[in-house]
């Protein structure tokens, strides 16, 4: 390598990571400075009020319901895309993108049209069966709609990486559709599916806008974590705020390294 | 597999719907309700207007940056060795993490008004900017490195074996082949930029006529009750993100057309 060569490599090397450290590293490293800077007893101290403790666990409950759900449409959509043969598959292969896109106001708005009060069931719902605005129900339709694609986006290349023969092999030896999908199938898509679960799960429990638009905000009933951050922040609870977003960003932080561990695995794997 | 592969297709059209179309389509019902006229007017109401302008240029502005600084770092990730590497690329995918909201906060932390470095753009356009930046970053750089990874070295090779210098390989070689992937992260980028919504929605201050975008634009509409101010705003993002979709499946196609 040239004396030049390197000092334009160098010099590559400083721009990427001097424009990865400005907006990225040095912006989360003031948070949890921040967070931290009146010392760890405050900050357990916010993370532990009533309304804290009571988002936490409605967040954790809509992922729970959420996630298993799309994991299940996951599988089931990719094997339509990779295996089934349909008129507009095509189609269903680009709508399957659409919560990726869609901004997550749109989607709020779009629940609120079906299931509010002036909505496509009009009152109906409300009077005889359930709340779904302005409730926990609709806050799990906002989350499933926005963490739709991941796991069908994940298992897809896997499925179609590994082909059919073996379970066609299954068949021929007289195993039946569930009994191949289990043996066969899920064994060889398994670290796709963790894969696109973990994405899932922090998507789920990041969202933010189209929770934001059917929660109702009310306090210790259906406000997620991500709601507590925006209502602290808007009532200068800047601790607060801090606090529980250093919370959402552990939990980022270990959503990264699990990813992390998963690609290596694949690597090791393949 | 046949009847495997149709209950599979059934029941992912079913949800798919269910979750997804049936609502949007209500949006799109309800944006045309009182005809297009009315529709029309809502989306060009003075307000409306400037916040989708200065939503489609800051979105297309910060879909450039990124995808000359996206390329830029992919190519530092494939291409260089330094200790640490790994731990950066890891990092890359913090923006898609870290729930937006943490996001705006984490931006304000650090370039608001209490800002360690004395750089305050909080309320502006800059900031406004700043945020897509960040969500944004992935997108670019995640589309370029498998492409980068996977290109065959022989080229370059034997474009520097022919005399060609470093600059001039990677402009007639390596950056034609890079052009598929680029785009299509940066269109991917721009989707996600015209949407955004909560790492917005505390930096910008959402100022009529200068900070304000249309996802907040159309939240506030909500707010104030005028459903069908939001629904009409609503579509025109829908239409932007299904157009932008449907565009980065042709770019596929196109990237791939020496394959098939």
């Amino acid at each position: 390598m040239t004396g030049n060569g390197l000092a334009s490599r160098l010099a590559l090397r400083f721009i990427a990571l001097a424009y990865l450290a400005v907006l990225l590293l040095v912006p989360v490293g003031v948070v949890f400075y921040r967070t931290f800077e009146d010392g760890v007893s405050a900050v357990i101290d916010s993370v532990t009020t009533p309304a804290a403790i009571s988002a936490f666990w409605l967040t954790l409950e809509v992922a729970l319901i959420a996630v298993p759900l799309n994991a299940i449409f996951g599988v089931f959509a990719a094997i339509a895309l990779v295996r089934g043969r349909f008129p507009g598959k095509r189609l269903f292969d680009a709508l399957i993108d659409l919560p990726f896109a869609v901004s997550p106001i749109v989607i709020g708005l779009a629940l609120l049209l079906v299931y509010g009060r002036n909505g496509l069931f009009g009152e109906f719902p409300l009077d005889n069966w359930i709340q779904v605005i302005f409730s926990t129900p609709g806050i799990v339709l906002a989350t499933i709609f926005v963490s739709l694609p991941f796991v069908a986006r994940e298992v897809a290349p896997v499925l179609r990486e590994i082909g059919d023969e073996q379970e066609q092999a299954a068949a021929t030896l007289g195993a039946s559709g569930w009994q191949t999908f289990r043996r066969v199938t899920l064994p060889a898509i398994r670290w796709g599916l963790i894969y696109g679960v973990v994405l899932s799960t922090a998507r789920a429990i990041g969202e933010f806008g189209a929770v934001s638009v059917v929660s109702g905000k009310i306090s210790g009933e259906t406000e997620t974590l991500t709601l507590l951050v925006e209502k602290r922040f808007q009532n200068f609870d800047l601790a607060g705020a801090y606090a529980a977003s250093a919370l959402l960003a552990v939990i980022a932080l270990v959503t990264l390294a699990g990813m992390t561990l998963l690609n290596k695995r694949e690597e090791d794997t393949t | 597999m046949a009847p495997a592969g149709t209950l599979a297709v059934g029941v992912s059209t079913l949800w798919l719907s269910l979750i997804v179309l049936i609502p949007l389509a209500a949006v799109v019902a309800r944006a045309f309700d009182n005809g297009f006229a009315e529709f029309w007017d809502s989306v060009t109401t003075r307000q409306a207007l400037s916040a989708l302008q200065f939503t489609v240029i800051v979105s297309l502005l910060v879909a450039a940056l990124n995808a000359a600084f996206g390329t830029l770092v992919a190519w530092v990730m494939v291409r260089d060795r330094f200790p640490g590497k790994a731990l950066v690329n890891s990092l890359i995918d913090l923006p898609f993490a870290l729930p937006t909201i943490v996001a705006g906060l984490t931006l304000l932390a650090l370039y608001g008004s209490n800002s360690p470095v004395g750089i305050n753009v909080a309320f502006t356009k800059v900031a406004v900017g700043m945020a897509l930046l960040f969500v944004t970053l992935p997108f670019v750089i995640r589309s370029v490195q498998p492409v980068l990874i996977e290109l065959d070295r022989e080229m370059e090779e034997a474009a520097a074996s022919l005399g060609a210098s470093k600059f001039t390989s990677f402009r007639r070689i390596i950056f034609p082949n890079l052009v598929p992937a680029i785009l299509s992260g940066a269109a991917l980028a721009f989707s996600r930029a015209v949407g955004e919504f909560g790492s917005i929605v505390l930096l910008s201050g959402n100022i009529p006529f200068d900070t304000q975008v249309s996802s907040v634009y159309a939240f506030k509409q909500i707010e104030s009750d005028n459903v069908d101010g939001a629904a009409a705003v609503s579509v025109v993002l829908l239409f932007v993100s299904l157009f932008v979709l449907l565009g980065i499946r042709g770019l596929e196609r196109w990237g791939t057309r020496h394959d098939r």
